[in-house]
């Protein structure tokens, strides 16, 4: 069955990743056009599956289905902690990255390349920033900047590691408006979160993940009280024995693969 | 006014050897210095120490086998640098190590193999000259590497800059959009680690290498927040080191390469205390906060 532009299907997917908790036969559908919350303890492996999803990690079992998408067409905000945010760019040049897809590491940018990201830090709210060190920024304006980056890159998928964490209500707000415009343009978007009041306000759909899937489904359906404990039950069972387990799934699914 | 001329310009004026010295310095400041500045964004800056002894069995092996010859020491000296940095890396990822852990067992190993090495062949003098170089006697062949290293250098880097740029600061960005790119881009300039040094191993020696490679580097780190800009003055503070540090050695009759190491060391030294971003600013400005 062909697998329409914006849709991701996972199917039975298990990722490890190495000395790290790892998703386990996790299988469900973003839908074209989707906007869902993946929530879920800390250690469920919210991250790991993302990181799968945009190819970065291999998938040990089951498949991840992107149909005409290839993974490196899908827009990947990583957390903000894996930034060096000391590193000597310059504002302007961050969002010019988002480039990528179509220049590739060589090609030529050009003038409309740069109208688009400056286009870009204005929608963010940073008209003006260009050439400002990366480095000057407070955290909340360097994530409107890669915010920047994500509205360059203008892809189907977008996917968004943990997007508001630390950040100020204001900013918040205003890059909740921009995840809004994103879904209102059918793009997919997922993104992965902590605030449970914000996800009911804002998300129709959400993921529920303890290293195994907990619900898959609209959020008043996955946001349940029976869910939630069944999440802190899992969680707490991996704090007494969490590498040994790990590294004993890990070996099962060898076998089983 | 003369005496100042004398002073200044009088020993290249006279001297060929010394013009050569200078051109050499000159060379790596191009190619050296920008490798230090993305080595210390990267929080490389002990892996240019580390790889500077990691060549040396293989410039002991070279020198063993032909004497002086520096196509024979220079490739012998790419060859062991690239054998440690793929060995610590495979130790690493094979074990629960720590890669600076890794570089470090390996680099000290190398070492002490190289000395070993050299000296079961060579005199007290050829283990002062591996290690410490003669920037005085660089001839023609190796002022042509130097400049032919340099020149790659800058070249590679012109074309990668864009994924060194995204590598250095937001690596996951950049697997997610070219898988595999960043260690595709990590091997390429640890390549050019590698062959800075050994170009610059017969100038300054295999202790002395490094030393103009990293500390116009971090000297820079407190001129100028831009990566370009960063590259621009760390090639100058490595030029000027050189060309002062010649000039103190002729005068003074000091050894040439640790003269010019310590220039550049000044440089930083100065850097830290008055630099843009440097101590007496950041105290001043603290100051301010507080009234």
């Amino acid at each position: 069955m062909m697998i329409p532009a914006g849709e991701i299907r996972l199917t039975d997917v298990t990722v490890a990743y190495d000395r790290h908790p790892a998703v386990h036969h996790v299988s469900g559908r973003f839908a074209p056009g989707s906007l869902t919350a993946i929530l879920g303890p800390n250690g469920a492996g919210k991250s790991t599956l993302l990181k799968a999803i945009v190819g970065q990690l291999p998938v040990a079992a089951g498949s991840i289905e992107r149909g005409p998408l290839k993974a490196r067409d899908i827009a990947f905000l990583p957390q903000q902690s894996s930034l060096d945010r000391g590193f000597p760019i310059s504002v302007l040049e961050l969002v010019l990255l988002g480039h990528w897809q179509r220049a590739g590491a060589f090609g030529r940018i050009g003038r409309q390349g740069i109208e688009a990201a400056r286009a870009a830090l204005s929608a963010v709210g940073l008209e003006g920033f260009e050439q400002r060190p990366l480095g000057t920024l407070s955290i909340g304006q360097a994530q409107r900047a890669l915010f920047a980056r994500v509205l360059v890159q203008d892809s189907r998928v977008i996917l968004l590691d943990e997007p508001f964490n630390a950040l100020d209500a204001r900013t918040i707000a205003d890059l909740l408006a921009l995840l809004q415009r994103w879904h209102a343009e059918q793009r997919t978007v997922i993104a992965v979160l902590h605030d449970f009041d914000l996800v009911r306000q804002s998300f129709p759909e959400a993921v529920y993940l303890a290293r195994r899937l907990i619900a898959w489904g609209r959020v008043e359906d996955v946001l349940t009280p029976e869910n939630q404990l069944a999440a802190r039950q899992m969680a707490e069972s991996w704090d007494e024995d969490a590498p040994l387990c790990a590294v004993d799934d890990h070996h099962d699914h060898h076998h089983a693969a | 006014m003369t005496a100042a001329y004398d002073f200044l310009f009088g020993p290249f004026a006279e001297f060929a050897f010394m013009r050569r010295a200078l051109v050499a310095c000159f060379a790596m400041a191009l190619g050296s210095a920008p490798i230090g500045v993305v080595l210390m964004l990267r929080r490389m800056s002990l892996f240019g120490e580390a790889m500077s002894h990691a060549i040396l069995p293989g410039a002991a092996i070279g020198f063993l086998v032909a004497g002086f010859s520096l196509p024979a020491i220079s490739v012998g000296g790419v060859i062991a640098g690239l054998i440690v940095a793929l060995l610590a890396g495979a130790a690493t990822r094979a074990t629960d190590q720590r890669e600076d852990a890794s570089f470090a067992a390996f680099y000290l190993i190398a070492l002490a193999l190289g000395v070993t090495l050299i000296s079961t062949r060579g005199s007290a003098v050829d283990v002062m000259q591996i290690l410490f170089g003669s920037v005085l006697a660089v001839d023609e062949a190796a002022l042509l590497l130097l400049g032919a290293v340099a020149s790659l250098t800058l070249l590679v880097f012109a074309v990668i800059y864009r994924p060194l740029l995204a590598d250095g600061f937001d690596p996951e960005f950049l697997r997610s959009v070219q898988p595999g790119g960043g260690t595709l881009y990590h091997f390429i300039f640890l390549g050019l680690v590698v062959v800075n040094l050994v170009a610059a191993f017969q100038a300054l020696g295999s202790l002395m290498a490094v030393g103009l490679m990293m500390l116009p580097a971090l000297a820079a780190r407190y001129w100028c927040r831009s990566f370009v800009a960063g590259m621009l003055v760390a090639a100058l503070i490595a030029a000027l080191s050189g060309y002062c540090g010649l000039l103190l050695s002729f005068h003074a009759d000091l050894p040439s390469g640790p003269a010019i190491v310590l220039f550049a060391g000044a440089a930083y030294i100065l850097s830290l205390g008055f630099g843009r971003h440097g101590l007496l600013l950041l105290w001043h400005r603290r100051r301010h906060l507080e009234a």
